[in-house]
């Protein structure tokens, strides 16, 4: 039987089937299934959970002394002896492999021979309390000989030291058009790294069982990463170690490979201890010892015509990977994936290099590579509109995406231009970006010390996994005698409300009301091999198997019954609890169930879902990685002092493509939220390291995140009035967990619009993150004369 | 002399002896209690998911304010009432906050959240007539939310917390008015024994005399710094003295001269009448920590920790203060800025502590500035702290009196400047280059996290350009992106 409702049809285009959708369970605006846990504090996270009798808490130790060197020698005696110590954990300890990376092998639990960057852990402290074991870490006595770090991307590449090899997307011969041309552009740029600062750091919780069995509460977003990875060190099979993550305090990508090591030292304090074990970092310690988003140095050239529209591109991406590979390959790729951002290149060379550091290895973040690309590509809508002297709309307008037309540097059709440009068209109306503008330059003329400006930039956003077999996933659904339903998947939560969304489905696919169906934590004992919950993809992806699960069962019940009853199946519908025969109540559906457990139909099943229509040959750079793509766009305007460099921003207008959402407020949240959340990366939230390569931005107190003033009252966010997602998602809806990170690239572009009024023609010489420093710089450089 | 500390919880009165003299409220909280609702976020009192509210007597009236219980001792609740996350809900019904936040769809991940409820609780006490939007965001710039990006916080806000208080707590204040006077006695504590104690003597001579017994204790207002050295140092430290209930350190006293302000008052209290010396200074204070610092963090405890980048001392330097320091039964008293002789090093004797700050009052032919600068506008500490005050006769300048923080080692006055602005005119800006370039003299300011050495040289001409700008007639509204003084206030009240 078909899922209920619109997962295969075509699109819902005519009236009638979007009032029909209005009154389904599935795209209403309901809570949050633990707004009212939040707002009481009754929500548990893995701290929150009641400790177990004999918990002990593992604590990481590090070498403060250096971001590289050999380890000489390694005296824990005193940390041994110290008060309330029950055991200490180095790398022989770890009875597999001393390993907790996502792939590639190259993430030691355990430092041995070598520290590869500041921060890196050498052994770990059980004991009988937290700050116990913190304590403890102190007395280590560490000898190392040091040698030169290698801490940036210019120092790699001078050292010319890559984790992974270069890469490139080549459609025609855009060095040599653009070294021909006579209209071109030329510039380069840093964009800054950035920290995910979830609320709650990264924990875990081990208990150890029967044979060597562990139990893990983990606050993870790749439970099954984190058991293949506990179970690789402790020498287990994989089907011995349960994860478990109810919800996390905030993820960002922070938890997908992240999360291993915290859980592989606490299971192996439960293995050595044989007590259960919890290891929670403490805030400064997990920015330090945490990968981030990766900072790049980017170099860009292109020819253009005089109306602004390109004609060639040359694009090097280069990024600054840390220590180890970690997800480095598909982040890289993904900054490749979107150097485009919206616009058509007629030809185009996108290079990629992966620089080996010693420093924290990089790792996904919120659009995972998505938003560097990205901003080069609009860094480049704005040198041509200076170089040009265009509105910079225009030039974005010039060079977008048409119709169905378009191609991506990689290959792949758009086909949603026409969506794109309402979109931007619609915003660009509803923002009155054109009466703006003049009145910006108005002010600017009557203004020496003030300047405003102002921005419209577009986003669109690929979805998928571009490792193919991501793009699964599993859902186990039970239906009770009682007709309570339990629900289970592979997704996590970690805020984004997708439990809530998949919930709605689930419900909607029953024919049974919100209340009735019971949501619980993801468990790899429930739903094995499960994909992270990442890439935007949990709602399309979970979504879809939950349907998929709820459908069998569900067909199972209607087949009973119209045999039982003598009805066709096609006449019975089941819509808030109630069977229906044809317009005719027949029976609640908990009557249903009991009549279906007695004659002994199962009540229980999985679900399964596998992305169709994709894919993607990396080694030659073709095909189609991604399903569809999820647009939106922004207008901003800001303010800026040119004595001191401080900026504020006035006014956001948003307008983002959900398809048909699944849930309106849930998604209102991930575009408010993650638009403020790239702000941060734009503008306040700067990663400092020193020359010996020690983070020195490792607390609330030095790293700024925004906070509640930072984001302008007057902040217009809609939902584009969209038609559908053309392709066959689950209701037609589109992914929204990354996409609008990148719409406030339109702040950054703003910015460098009024630094730009100081002095039109030249692009001043702005990286991102635009910090007041930032700022105050490049309206000196402006004023000398100096572009970028 | 008391051994035990007396709070209130949930209408009862809790009487502790202190095991541990430096536990902390929030490990109290999760890990004595065993109430989970209260998060840990930071550990520094900087994220705000710890969150919760004191309830004092101030003035007669019970006043809640939220404190980081992260980073606040246990000790220091002793004559408070203690509320957590978990009090709010009264007979199955949600508080209004907890109800607004849920319907305004105010939590994702919800780990925050607790903290924003306990915040916006006691801004639901507090009285707040024309409640506006940056009222909100300024009263929740402690309380980080990554999640949301804060619309749907500040709509539940402004829904909830325009009218008057109508809860639980509100109805019963009397009572917990009367519970709180009975355990304010007035009498010193010291729980723990002569080793390790955490004590909290109730005048300044009990302080006095204990400190000269401990020298080797720790003095501690707001701990708002000292919490850090224990949770981030994981520092040991067997003593502590606080001097929350120092009676004759709360005192606020305005004379026609100045304004006295002892070394227990917190920001919160003084914001006011310093406020009403300069608007400037009113933001700055504004712009100090958060709700949740300025509830705890004194200006005392700025000045006598000795940060070269604390708010308050170049602001009270610029202003000429003096500080009042005692030890045992002697009182001395020195400008300001003597105090503040090196990088962590000041003019504070063996068992000397800061006893009061005294402010005078701006003249009438004075202009006073402030400018903060930092990387995010609230809850921030300075990349640079600037203050001026400039004496006019007829538009020209016969005095001027600038300090900067995070310029040196200490927070300094720039000489070179001040003595290149006499005779400078206001009318006329090409006289304001000599002062413009020695200010770039004044200092040899380090590069940091917060900001580049070459920057810090650039905001400090910048700002003395900026202040001379706006003295000269200029509004702020064409001189500044945030903290704009009220249309037509150049001069000083």
């Amino acid at each position: 039987m078909q899922p209920d409702g619109l997962v295969m049809d075509s699109p819902a285009s005519d009236d009638k089937r979007v009032e029909q959708m209005e009154q389904r369970v599935a795209s209403r605006s309901t809570k949050h299934d633990s707004a009212d846990k939040h707002v009481t504090g009754e929500a548990r996270y893995i701290d929150d959970i009641p400790e177990p009798d004999g918990l002990l808490h593992v604590y990481p130790g590090w070498y403060r002394g250096a971001a590289r060197g050999k380890i000489l020698s390694m005296d824990l005696d005193a940390v041994r002896s110290a008060e309330g110590v029950v055991a200490v954990l180095s790398a022989k300890d770890i009875p597999g492999i001393n390993d907790c990376s996502p792939a590639m092998g190259d993430d030691p639990v355990f430092a041995e021979d070598e520290i590869v960057f500041h921060g890196q852990v050498v052994f770990a402290v059980v004991a009988t309390d937290r700050d116990a074991a913190r304590r403890a870490c102190q007395l280590a006595k560490i000898e190392v000989e040091a040698s030169e770090p290698v801490l940036n991307v210019a120092q790699a590449r001078d050292a010319g030291i890559t984790v992974l090899p270069d890469y490139l997307f080549k459609k025609g011969e855009a060095e040599q058009s653009v070294k021909d041309s006579s209209s071109s552009v030329t510039t380069s740029f840093e964009i800054g790294g950035q920290e995910h600062f979830y609320l709650e750091g990264q924990i875990s919780m081990a208990l150890p069982g029967e044979d060597g069995e562990l139990y893990v509460h983990c606050s993870t977003q790749h439970p099954s990463e984190v058991q293949h990875n506990v179970a690789k060190a402790l020498d287990l099979d994989e089907a011995a170690v349960t994860v478990e993550i109810r919800r996390m305090g905030g993820a960002f990508g922070g938890k997908e490979s992240q999360a291993s090591q915290w859980a592989t030292l606490a299971a192996l304090g439960a293995h050595v201890t044989g007590r259960p074990c919890k290891c929670r970092l403490d805030r400064d310690d997990d920015m330090i010892m945490t990968g981030k988003r990766h900072d790049f140095l980017t170099e860009l050239s292109a020819s253009f015509e005089a109306n602004g529209k390109l004609n060639a591109v040359v694009m090097d991406l280069d990024s600054r990977c840390g220590c180890s590979a970690d997800l480095s390959l598909g982040i890289n790729d993904r900054a490749m994936f979107h150097s485009d951002n919206a616009y058509q290149y007629p030809e185009s060379l996108i290079r990629s290099r992966r620089f080996k550091t010693n420093t924290v290895s990089n790792t996904a973040f919120r659009g995972f590579g998505g938003p560097q690309g990205m901003l080069a590509a609009e860094r480049l809508m704005d040198a041509i509109a200076c170089k040009t002297g265009l509105d910079p709309l225009d030039v974005r307008l010039a060079n977008l995406y048409e119709g169905d037309k378009g191609v991506t540097p990689f290959g792949m059709p758009v086909e949603e231009g026409d969506v794109l440009l309402d979109i931007i068209t619609t915003l660009e109306k509803s923002s009155n970006y054109r009466e703006r503008r003049k009145e910006v330059e108005a002010f600017n003329a009557n203004s020496p010390i003030l300047k405003k400006g102002l921005a419209l930039t577009p986003v669109k956003f690929g979805i998928s996994f571009t490792l193919l077999h991501l793009n699964q996933a599993g859902a186990l659904v039970h239906v009770y005698k009682d007709g309570s339903v339990q629900l289970n998947h592979g997704g996590t939560e970690m805020g984004q409300g997708l439990f809530q969304k998949v919930a709605q489905v689930a419900a909607q696919e029953l024919g049974v009301s919100l209340d009735k169906v019971k949501i619980t934590a993801t468990n790899t004992a429930k739903v094995p091999n499960t994909s992270p919950t990442a890439a935007s993809s949990g709602a399309d992806l979970n979504g879809m198997a939950v349907a998929n699960a709820c459908n069998i069962i569900k067909d199972r019940l209607l087949k009973f019954a119209a045999d039982q009853d003598g009805v066709a199946i096609e006449s019975i519908r089941v819509s808030d609890n109630v069977v229906y025969y044809g317009d005719e109540r027949a029976m609640s559906f908990r009557d249903l169930v009991q009549r279906a457990y007695l004659a002994r139909i199962s009540l229980s099943s999985t679900g399964f879902y596998a992305t169709p229509k994709i894919d993607w040959d990396r080694e030659n750079a073709t095909g189609r990685p991604f399903l569809y793509f999820a647009y939106g766009a922004s207008c901003s305007e800001v303010l800026i002092d040119t004595l001191t460099g401080e900026m504020k921003v006035e006014r956001v207008d948003v307008l983002h493509d959900v398809g048909h959402s699944l849930n309106p407020a849930l998604d209102r949240g991930q575009i408010e939220g993650g638009f403020v959340q790239g702000m941060g990366w734009l503008t306040t939230e700067e990663l400092v390291w020193d020359d010996e390569g020690r983070l020195r931005t490792h607390a609330p107190s030095t790293y700024k995140i925004p906070t509640a003033s930072d984001v302008p009252a007057d902040f217009r966010v809609d939902l584009y009035a969209s038609k559908g997602n053309p392709e066959k998602t689950i209701y037609r809806s589109k992914a929204v967990g990354e996409p609008p990170l990148m719409l406030p690239i339109s702040v950054f572009c703003a910015i460098n619009d009024a630094i730009s009024s100081l002095r039109p023609g030249l692009l001043p010489q702005l990286r991102a993150p635009a910090t007041a420093e930032a700022i105050l710089h490049a309206v000196h450089m402006i004023k000398k004369g100096q572009g970028a | 002399m008391r051994s035990a500390i007396s709070f209130l919880r949930s209408g009862k009165v809790v009487s502790l002896e202190l095991t541990n003299p430096t536990q902390t409220l929030l490990d109290y909280i999760r890990l004595s209690e065993k109430k989970t609702g209260t998060k840990e976020g930071c550990r520094e009192g900087d994220c705000g998911a710890c969150t919760v509210a004191l309830g004092r007597l101030r003035d007669g009236e019970l006043v809640y304010e939220p404190v980081n219980s992260c980073i606040l001792l246990l000790g220091q609740i002793d004559g408070c009432e203690l509320v957590t996350v978990e009090d709010l809900v009264s007979e199955g019904v949600m508080h209004p906050v907890q109800q607004a936040l849920a319907d305004h769809h105010g939590s994702q991940c919800g780990f925050c959240t607790p903290g924003f409820v306990m915040n916006l609780f006691t801004l639901y006490h507090q009285s707040k007539e024309g409640l506006s939007h940056s009222d909100i965001t300024h009263w929740l710039s402690g309380n980080l939310c990554r999640c949301t990006g804060y619309r749907p916080i500040v709509d539940a806000a402004l829904e909830a917390c325009a009218g008057a208080a109508n809860d639980v707590f509100s109805a019963r204040a009397a009572e917990t008015m009367r519970m709180l006077a009975s355990i304010n006695d007035g009498a010193d504590v010291l729980s723990g024994s002569e080793d390790s104690f955490f004590a909290s003597p109730a005048s300044a001579s009990s302080l006095a005399e204990l400190y000269a017994k401990h020298t080797d204790a720790t003095l501690v207002a707001g701990a708002t710094d000292v919490g850090l050295w224990l949770t981030k140092q994981m520092r040991v430290l067997p003593k502590i003295i606080s001097l929350n209930r120092v009676a004759d350190l709360q005192k606020l006293a305005e004379t026609t001269t100045g304004l006295h302000i002892g070394a227990g008052v917190t920001y919160a209290q003084a914001q006011e009448s310093l406020a009403a010396f300069d608007p400037d200074i009113g933001e700055v204070i504004s712009r100090i920590g958060s709700k949740q610092i300025r509830a705890s963090g004194t200006i005392g405890g700025n000045i006598a920790n000795g940060s070269p980048i604390g708010d308050s001392p170049p602001v009270l330097i610029a202003l000429d203060a003096t500080l009042k320091l005692r030890k045992g039964d002697v009182s001395r008293e020195l400008p300001l800025e003597d105090f503040f002789i090196d990088y962590g090093k000041q003019d504070r004797g063996n068992a000397e502590f800061v006893e009061e700050i005294f402010v005078p009052r701006l003249d009438a032919n004075q202009v006073f500035r402030a400018y903060k600068i930092s990387k995010r506008f609230d809850q921030d500490i300075s990349a640079v702290m600037a203050a001026f005050r400039f004496t006019l006769v007829e538009n020209r300048i016969t005095e001027a009196r600038i300090a900067f923080g995070g310029m040196a080692a200490t927070p300094k006055r720039a000489a070179g400047a001040e003595t290149a602005l006499i005779g400078v005119s206001l009318d006329d800006p090409s006289t304001w280059t000599t002062a413009q370039n020695a200010i770039k003299q004044d200092y040899s300011p380090i590069t940091d996290m917060r900001a580049s050495s070459a920057y810090r040289r650039d905001i400090a001409q910048a700002l003395l350009t900026k202040a001379l700008v706006e003295a000269a007639g200029t509004s702020t509204s064409k001189t500044r992106v945030v903290g704009q003084r009220p249309e037509g206030v150049t001069h000083a009240a």
